[in-house]
């Protein structure tokens, strides 16, 4: 599996994990499937972290947006609206890990969807590093994805 | 009774890409069961290994979340829509 960025979209994910280090950022990726399975993104949706209301979806367990995220589905659904609006759809995930390597965690397994991208950044000292994408395969398990990266906008 | 339900991106590969599905049912639980029992694929993407549905997996009958209603034993209507509705977490 693929995923197709460009250079500005790459940007706007590791300005966000800057704004918001040292606490986790996230967002929704928008944009396509490709019949071969692979995926375009097309825009990026960022989302504030709401991870302090977890405890409503049985989620939260005592760690804070350090090292947390949360989408609420209301926000997806949101996402999910504006996706539609340009004739997109909800391709992907991305999220900030603060001072920590860019490797998906036992946690981000246990709560991934399959065929989304997962993308993740990590910020070192405030300032982003690594990025590297995932997709889960169907024994829920974290498989590398290549991330082509565009110059056009 | 058939009850129409929006399936996901990410599950779609379970269901042959319908986007939606007719699924036969008079309460949310009898729908997953109708959904789970014709796309088995789906199951442990939608239920944990203790056999309840997974934190993050959402079901909304029409605008309203079912945490909001009678979980799973809400009642459905046929006029009614099922949404399956990711929430997204992580960290490490």
């Amino acid at each position: 599996m693929a995923l197709t960025v460009n250079e500005a979209q790459l940007g706007a994910i590791r300005a966000h994990g800057e704004r918001t280090y040292p606490r986790e950022c996230c967002g929704l990726l928008l944009g396509r499937f490709e019949p071969d399975g692979a995926k375009t993104l097309h825009a990026v949706y960022p989302v504030e972290n709401t991870w302090e209301g977890a405890g409503e979806f049985g989620l939260g367990d005592g760690e804070g947006k350090e090292r947390r995220f949360l989408i609420t589905p209301e926000d997806y659904r949101a996402g999910e609206r504006s996706a539609r609006a340009q004739g997109l759809e909800v391709i992907g995930t991305y999220h900030s890990h603060p001072d920590h390597p860019a490797r998906p965690s036992e946690f981000d397994r246990g709560n991934a969807w399959p065929v989304y991208s997962y993308l993740i950044v990590s910020v070192q000292n405030g300032q982003a590093a690594d990025l590297t994408s995932w997709t889960l395969d169907d024994e829920r398990q974290f498989q590398f994805e290549t991330v082509h990266q565009t110059t056009e906008v | 009774m058939a009850v129409k339900v929006l399936i996901p991106a990410p599950l779609r590969r379970y269901t042959s890409n319908q986007e939606s599905l007719e699924l036969e049912g008079g309460s949310v639980g009898e729908i997953l069961d109708d959904l789970t029992g014709r796309y088995g694929e789906l199951k442990k993407h939608l239920y944990g290994e203790d056999g309840k549905l997974r934190n993050f997996v959402n079901i909304y009958v029409n605008d309203e979340d079912i945490r909001h209603l009678q979980q799973q034993g809400t009642v459905v209507q046929p006029t009614d829509v099922i949404s399956i509705v990711p929430s997204i977490a992580g960290g490490f």
